[in-house]
């Protein structure tokens, strides 16, 4: 590259473009910030959130309820999270939903009147967020990835990229920057999650932030075979088949079932008969909407009808583990420097377990409001403007040599006809993250793994293909994968028990003395230590 | 994966081009956008739901292209139905002021196992 088209300034840079990115940006203009946001696609239709719908963890505040709530929590994430962080998601997200309904999103009420706001349905969701955070003057720039963040002595300093729609490179210098990228679900196409390739968290590594609970991205979800709507909820309705068409799920569960069958190469077909009314099937009908577009495309009645399934991983996205957060306000260890949403380490409210999609949706609404007013406070708290600041580029993986001034990117040149072509490499990587590998966990399968992945480390760490914008942004994901493949496979190599989402076959138990978070750091060589939970005595 | 850009039907606005997070679409010299990256498509299905027109059409397959007709997908009532059922446009009702998932655990099947899912 060379020349930057497009110089701005700004207090507070939001990167993202989903709720977590939404809600940092409202949060920190209305905490008196001028604030930019930009993403690599369009805030309101980016992410995971908004194709589909969305379930919350909310609670009225009903003590009881939610004492009940904290403690599930913390059984069910292997007594890694902190209470405290639950119940003040709890406490921030019954706030923010109430805001959401006086902006105009129209919850449904009971019998009794009472808003139901423990769904929200994904497209006029995020079309609200977007409205609101234009509204609180922040300036949207949409098809803006962002290629690499800018650092001094003093911490971060904005971030550079490209603009997909022109072709122009951009400069965002900002005093604080909050990472709201998401989590990295590997070119699965689980529903919107194409986005999500673990950008934020080689940015932040590349500052030299820590990773936390990457152990914890053994998610895969049901789709369709042949689609994308990687909702499994329904599927409560679904008698499960085999090819023989022997039912699978006699018992009411479906437990392994599909990860065992998929990873096998065999197929299960699905036949939601246990919506066995026109009542009952308009009722779900409305629920997950989106659900049923892919039969009713295909002439398939999914009521009446059998229909394939297959798994989509979703890695870090259902996951928990991202960005390390050191303090309340989704700090990290970079100065100026916060995570929200998927990119960051949820462990904190929820330890090792997602629980579906509920407790990610209420993270992203809160990480965001409380990273957002934080990164306001140290922007607006600096006696230096982030313009004068001498700042330089800080990205060393998948970029071009010489790309930006002062990068030092690593690798070989791309003109070597023969290197792997892009598309080569993330099936390379995809493949490393498959349910074999990934789901079904065991240490040598692992280990050989990880073995391969490192092999293929110096190519898919580096630039992988000249040619446009499309490649320059694509060879950056491809690094961000890679390596977010690498930290999973040593932190779960690290976590020689079974744990919350986490398990390994050689260790089928939960062990109590490896109550501790796993935290990583460093890219070309990852380093490991053991974090300790605040408030536990292990 | 999309399939269609309705030369009839599409208005030029370029909404599409804005919104498709991956960045599927170009417009020609004349604002008609056309697909320029179909398999960085990851079939969400978001850019019917904010064509105003319904001049677009996402196949449910991600992973082969398949042969669509206007015609066909018109007579079957195909084009524009994912806007309808969001029930963005005028004169319709949001989705979300219908939403019944909150409701759907009163019809939840029974349940023949005592384990927990």
């Amino acid at each position: 590259m060379g020349e930057i088209d497009v110089k701005l300034t700004a207090d507070v840079l939001v990167i993202g473009g989903g709720p977590a990115a939404a809600w940092a940006a409202w949060s920190a203009a209305s905490n008196g910030a001028n604030v930019a946001l930009v993403d690599k696609g369009y805030l309101g239709t980016s992410g995971a959130t908004a194709p589909g719908g969305t379930n919350l963890l909310y609670l009225p505040p009903d003590q009881k309820l939610r004492d009940q709530a904290v403690e599930q929590r913390f059984k069910g994430g292997g007594f890694l999270s902190e209470p405290s962080w639950t119940y003040r998601v709890l406490d921030q997200v019954y706030i923010n939903l109430e805001r959401i309904e006086k902006w105009g999103y129209p919850f449904v009420r009971d019998e009794e009147g009472v808003p139901q706001r423990g769904h929200l349905q994904g497209l006029e969701y995020m079309n609200l967020m977007r409205k609101v955070v234009l509204k609180a003057g922040v300036k949207v720039l949409d098809h803006h990835p962002s290629l690499e963040l800018l650092v001094d002595e003093h911490g971060v300093g904005g971030a550079r990229g490209v603009s997909r729609l022109d072709n122009k490179e951009w400069e965002v210098r900002a005093n604080a920057v909050v990472l709201a990228t998401g989590g990295c679900a590997f070119l699965s196409k689980g529903l919107g999650c194409n986005v999500l390739t673990g950008d934020g968290l080689l940015m932040a590594s590349e500052l030299g932030a820590e990773l936390s609970g990457m152990e914890f991205s053994r998610a895969y979800a049901p789709s369709a075979a042949f689609g994308t709507i990687t909702r499994g909820r329904l599927l409560g309705w679904a008698t499960y088949y085999d090819e023989e068409g022997n039912v699978l799920n006699s018992d009411g569960n479906r437990g392994q079932i599909l990860h065992r069958a998929v990873s096998e190469g065999r197929t299960v077909y699905a036949m939601l008969n246990k919506a066995d009314t026109p009542e009952k099937q308009a009722i779900l009908r409305s629920s997950h909407a989106v659900f049923f577009l892919p039969y009713d495309r295909t002439g398939i009645d999914p009521f009446t009808q059998k229909f394939p399934l297959t798994l989509r991983a979703e890695g870090t996205v259902r996951g928990t583990g991202g960005i390390r957060l050191v303090s309340e306000d989704c700090s990290t260890t970079v100065a100026g420097l916060y995570a929200a949403g998927d990119a960051a380490s949820r462990e904190r409210l929820m330890g090792g377990m997602s629980g579906g999609g509920a407790f990610n949706a209420s993270w992203a609404i809160c990480s965001g409001t409380w990273s957002g007013e934080a990164a306001a406070a140290y922007a607006l708290a600096q006696s230096r403007n982030a313009g004068s600041r001498d700042l330089r580029p800080a990205g060393r993986y998948g970029l071009q040599a010489g790309e930006t001034s002062g990068s030092v990117a690593v690798g070989a040149p791309a003109s070597d006809s023969s290197r792997p072509s892009q598309k080569e490499l993330v099936a390379a990587v995809q493949q490393e993250v498959s349910l074999k590998i990934n789901y079904f966990r065991n240490v040598p399968s692992l280990q050989g793994s990880l073995a391969r992945l490192n092999a293929l480390w110096p190519i898919a760490g580096s630039f992988s293909e000249r040619g446009g914008i499309q490649q320059r942004v694509r060879s950056r994901e491809i690094a961000a994968m890679a390596a977010t493949a690498r930290w999973m496979h040593t932190a779960s190599l690290e976590r020689k028990e079974t744990r919350a989402m986490h398990a390994l076959a050689e260790y089928p138990e939960q062990d109590p003395n490896q109550l501790h978070r796993i935290t990583l750091s460093g890219i070309d060589e990852i380093a490991v230590r053991y974090d300790k939970v605040p408030g536990s005595s292990a | 994966m999309i399939e269609l850009v309705s030369d009839d039907r599409c208005i030029r606005c370029g909404i599409c081009v804005k919104v498709c997070p991956t960045h599927v679409f170009d417009a020609d010299a004349e604002g008609l956008p056309f697909i320029a990256r179909q398999e960085d498509c990851q079939t969400c299905f978001v850019c019917e739901a904010h064509c105003p027109a319904d001049a677009l059409y996402v196949s449910p397959y991600a992973d082969v292209a398949v042969d669509v007709e206007e015609e066909s997908l018109i007579a079957n009532g195909l084009l524009g139905s994912w806007r309808a059922t969001v029930g963005w446009g005028p004169g319709r009702t949001k989705l979300a002021s219908v939403d019944t998932t909150e409701f759907i655990n009163r019809i939840l099947p029974p349940r023949p196992g005592s384990a927990a899912r």
